[in-house]
């Protein structure tokens, strides 16, 4: 929606806002995103709120998910299947995937389908629309850092202490967002028009954690060359150094961690402008 | 000079309804459809028809170059028809849909409300869906914590505060929506008719609100179907018909021509087509008509002469005793009185199948002058049902003639009333030779209504 809200400093004129029709791709509009930083803040606050409501078990499920897939893994390809873990136990190999996993999952999802059940308020007021998708992803960051709370206990109960690369934490969650953001702007925009993406979504993500070193380690892969293109998957980067930055698997996923977040930023970045360029026939269609 | 507050140039929407609603919603059609477009438009061009992928589609335009100003401080009405394209015009101003072509221009920070209570939560508390229904309507969070008391005051659900609102009333809601909405402080607002749901109370209380707000200088755009209300409350207002902006001018003109639209004019309202009339399988009312003593349609009537309110209506299913009837209206929205059938033969006895016309007569020297809206009703009676009714078939115009010889004597200024009708005044005199006692003018009035 090409409209514009003129700077509100400027020479106390009131700002002037401009409906015309746009033609082709539109700037991202991210003064205005912005401008409306206090939506976006009520949008999750408000997704985050409501989550839990009428459950026995409230925000524990944050806690029980990631907690129940870590047991059923570690049986299953820990026990049985002798999976290797790069030396770590199985238990806290998996878990210290499933954390930034089940963020990745949950905030896809949300943000994918949030335009959907948004529609009430597309159809009737106007904001930025990214807000939607954006907050739909913030929001799943406070079940991140819950399941987050577990993995800590874990590793404190194996007695293992985090390596000095901690630091790259925050860099890599944020790498996380920005994937779940830029895939769910490309899917949450098409699925306003074809339905089809709601029904396709669980797949991709079951798909998608196998392409992803969540029960196995990316160290089964030897080839170098193939190790960089299966880093196109900006979930590899992601798993992989939350494993080397807390657990100290010797991977070296560096190089990995660099192609992962020129795919992820392409991927948030196309995202973006093919939301923006969708975003005006929205209220027309949803 | 001052720039327009709101300005719209060559505004046209175009929605295209294909086979499907809203379009192709599914992969499996878009893909279809991108395999077939190229020979259908192959088949068109050699059939010689017009070329281009939106010809494909069935097209629709809501909108069709709709060109308006309006000043700062204004208070417009937008009114029309269902389908005229009110809607769609508020979605363009508040830029929830682009236009296809032309465009919108606003001046001010500009709230919209399509709708009351959008965004609400039934899971949140009140306090919770005030923040959050306040941030979708565009407030600061600053904002809505200074003037969170007055609006829960307003609200009048200050002891439900703190329960999800899934276990409010519908009233409860609705009444803390609008006072989230009511403390809106756009210098543009943008309001669609839903505001005017809820009781009675409630709605006199929106549009009071809504006057003050016009009081305040700020600009207001508002949508209705309600035309007691928007003379009341717009000095000025747009009439939309299919998409176009028809007439454009002080409320009471437009609003007139508004019930013309069709006809001619508004003392009559015609359905030709018996299977679009208002009613249902018992009967179908056909004419609305106000007329003057000699049968003619009038569409304005001196306060003195007696106007009929006139109904066409064929009965299709016989055996049923009918209650015809009138509500009249007067541009406050006040209900002034109701007709209800009094006729001498018809009054008890069902009716066989066939066209009845009947009339009401309202006598001179009743109506207070200005418009009066007649909302024409058919009931069968025990059980009661009803059978059509029609709000705003018809208008009256009354204009009272400062000749001396109406209740308003020799004043010619602004007179109050619903109604106007003439007394019998007596005067005793004292004269003044005469000491002390003072006179005390007798004020014996009787009602004088000829019929």
């Amino acid at each position: 929606m090409n409209s514009e809200t003129t700077s509100r400093a400027e020479a106390q004129a009131p700002p002037l806002i401009r409906n015309a029709p746009s033609k082709g791709w539109v700037s991202l509009g991210l003064r205005e995103l912005y401008d409306y930083r206090e939506l976006l803040y009520f949008l999750t606050w408000r997704d985050i709120k409501v989550r839990y409501k009428q459950t026995v078990l409230g925000a524990a499920w944050a806690i029980l998910q990631p907690l129940a897939t870590m047991l059923v893994f570690s049986i299953f390809f820990g026990r049985l299947a002798k999976m290797p873990s790069d030396g770590v136990p199985y238990p806290l190999f998996s878990l210290a995937a499933l954390v930034p996993w089940g963020f990745f999952a949950h905030g896809l999802n949300n943000a994918t389908n949030s335009l959907v059940t948004g529609a009430n308020l597309i159809t009737k007021v106007y904001f930025p629309r990214l807000t939607i998708p954006i907050s739909a992803v913030l929001s799943s960051l406070v079940d991140f850092f819950l399941a987050f709370l577990v993995l800590i206990c874990l590793m404190i109960y194996y007695r293992i202490l985090p390596t000095e690369n901690l630091w790259l934490l925050p860099f890599l969650t944020m790498l996380a967002i920005i994937t779940a953001m830029g895939v769910s702007f490309w899917l949450g925009a098409m699925n306003v028009q074809f339905r089809d993406i709601r029904h396709a979504i669980p797949f991709l993500i079951q798909f998608w954690m196998f392409a992803t070193p969540v029960v196995y380690p990316s160290s089964l892969i030897v080839n170098p060359i193939m190790r960089m293109v299966y880093a196109v998957n900006p979930m590899v980067g992601v798993v992989e150094g939350f494993r080397w930055a807390l657990l100290g698997t010797a991977t070296q996923p560096g190089p990995q961690i660099i192609v992962s977040t020129f795919f992820a930023l392409l991927l948030f970045l196309s995202g973006a402008f093919y939301f923006r360029r969708l975003e005006k026939t929205f209220a027309d269609v949803v | 000079m001052a720039v327009p507050a709101i300005c719209v140039q060559d505004v046209s929407k175009q929605y295209h309804i294909g086979d499907i609603r809203r379009g192709r919603t599914t992969f499996r059609e878009a893909l279809i459809a991108a395999f077939v477009a190229p020979f259908r438009r192959a088949g068109n061009v050699l059939r010689g028809r017009a070329t281009g992928a939106a010809q494909l589609d069935k097209e629709f335009w809501a909108l069709r170059n709709v060109s308006f100003k309006v000043e700062q401080g204004e208070i417009v009405g937008i009114v029309g028809r269902n389908g005229a394209g009110k809607s769609t015009l508020l979605k363009i101003l508040s830029r929830i849909t682009e236009p296809t072509t032309g465009y919108s221009e606003m001046r001010g920070r500009v709230g919209a409300l399509l709708e009351v209570g959008t965004g609400f939560h039934s899971e949140l508390t009140g306090r919770e869906n005030v923040f959050l229904n306040g941030a979708i309507l565009g407030m600061t969070r600053a904002e809505i914590y200074r003037k969170f008391d007055e609006i829960v005051a307003f609200s009048e659900v200050e002891k439900f505060l703190d329960t999800p609102i899934k276990h409010y009333s519908s009233g409860m809601k609705m009444r803390l929506a609008f006072a989230v909405a009511a403390h809106l402080e756009p210098e543009i607002l943008i309001i669609d008719e839903v505001l005017a749901v809820g009781d009675a109370a409630f709605q006199s209380k929106c549009l009071n609100k809504m006057q003050d707000i016009g009081k305040e200088g700020r600009t207001v755009l508002f949508v209705s179907h309600n035309m007691p209300a928007v003379t009341r409350l717009c000095g000025r207002a747009i009439l939309l018909d299919s998409g176009g902006v028809i007439d454009d001018g002080p409320a009471h003109k437009v609003v007139s021509s508004y019930l013309n639209v069709g006809y001619g004019t508004s003392a009559l309202r015609e359905w030709s087509d018996s299977a679009n009339a208002p009613g249902g399988e018992v009967a179908r009312l056909r004419a609305v008509r106000i007329i003057s003593a000699n049968g003619q349609i009038s569409e304005g009537v001196s306060i003195k002469e007696d106007v009929g309110m006139q109904m066409e209506f064929e009965v299709i299913k016989g055996g049923y005793t009918l209650l015809p009837h009138f509500y009249v209206y007067n541009e406050e929205g006040i209900c002034v009185f109701g007709a209800l059938d009094q006729d001498p033969v018809w009054r008890r006895q069902p009716r066989p199948e066939g066209r009845y016309v009947s009339t009401a007569w309202i006598p001179g020297h009743l109506l207070a002058e200005g418009t009066l809206f007649v909302n024409c009703n058919l009931i069968t009676l025990s059980p009661n049902i009803l059978q059509f009714k029609v709000q705003q078939a018809v208008a009256i115009h009354v204009a009272d003639s400062s000749d001396g010889n109406t209740a308003r004597g020799d004043w010619t200024g602004r007179m109050l009333g619903v109604v106007r009708p003439m007394f019998k005044w007596t005067t005793e005199y004292f004269p003044a030779a005469a000491p002390a006692s003072s006179a005390g003018s007798g004020r014996d009035a009787s009602r004088n209504n000829t019929t």
